[in-house]
């Protein structure tokens, strides 16, 4: 016994048998679901979102040290990898946008129901594939 | 609905009161986390739309475009509500996953220190572009 909680564990069966008590499956175990997978996302996006904001931070940074500063951010964010990552942010940002006002509706009291939250979620996904799209097709015709 | 049982909870309501619930904080983080996320709705459209409008500018261009005592205020409401939003959806997070309470209590401090450090930072970048 490595830890006190395996004390929890430790069980009879009715013929006296010491037995360790079944463990609820796994995170993996489950099948995924669109609930459930978006539930998670709204979480991995937040962080995206958290650690995306160090680009923002950089980028008015840079703006207000003078043009050299402000030609390497405008550099790096035109580089392949720069690229991605603002894609990326882009995304993040448009799913916890939606997903957010979902959360919202929730907290109100709406949308509970199964089906309900199932086309909301699927909802979400559409809005946000599109919106990522049309925002970037928007800013290279702008470009 | 069977009327002979009932729940004795042996706690008055002024214990109830002061305990604030099980997380001894009452509804101030959820709330807040609530209220931000809702002044973020259209502080995000205007971002949007100002990321658009910003698309290839210089650094004159930037500059310019900040010195509008309008720009220059959204943006600085936009990075207060932002990371008050992140540090408290960050807190959740930790709160959730860390299991070690020193270990989460340190994540916690490390994410609302980057997050006054990061948006003090751009709040002055930003004055910098406004005002000079």
């Amino acid at each position: 016994m490595k830890d006190v909680r395996d004390a929890l564990m430790v069980a009879y069966t009715s013929d006296g048998k010491t037995v360790r008590r079944p463990l609820s499956p796994h995170l993996q175990i489950y099948a995924p679901q669109i609930t459930s997978i978006l539930s998670i996302m709204n979480r991995v996006t937040g962080i995206a979102l958290s650690v995306g904001t160090l680009l923002l931070v950089w980028w008015l940074v840079a703006a207000a040290s003078g043009p050299g500063a402000f030609a390497t951010v405008q550099g790096f964010v035109a580089s392949p990898v720069g690229l991605f990552v603002l894609f990326g942010w882009t995304a993040s940002l448009f799913f916890h946008f939606f997903n957010g006002i979902r959360h919202l509706a929730w907290d109100a009291g709406f949308g509970f129901d199964l089906p309900q939250t199932y086309a909301s979620g699927w909802a979400v996904v559409i809005a946000t594939a599109v919106s990522s799209v049309l925002v970037w097709a928007v800013g290279l015709w702008l470009l | 609905m069977r009327e002979d049982i009932s729940i004795n909870v042996r706690r008055s309501q002024l214990g109830r009161a002061r305990g604030v619930g099980a997380g001894h904080s009452g509804v101030g983080h959820w709330r807040t986390e609530r209220i931000t996320s809702i002044a973020l709705v259209p502080l995000t459209l205007w971002f949007i739309y100002a990321m658009l409008h910003l698309v290839g500018a210089s650094q004159p261009g930037v500059a310019a475009w900040v010195s509008n005592p309008i720009n220059a205020t959204l943006l600085l409401v936009l990075i207060a509500i932002t990371f008050q939003h992140m540090h408290l959806g960050l807190q959740v997070i930790c709160e959730d996953y860390v299991a070690n309470k020193w270990q989460m209590a340190l994540m916690i401090l490390g994410a609302k220190a980057a997050s006054l450090v990061l948006g003090l930072l751009a709040s002055i970048a930003v004055l910098k572009l406004a005002l000079t």
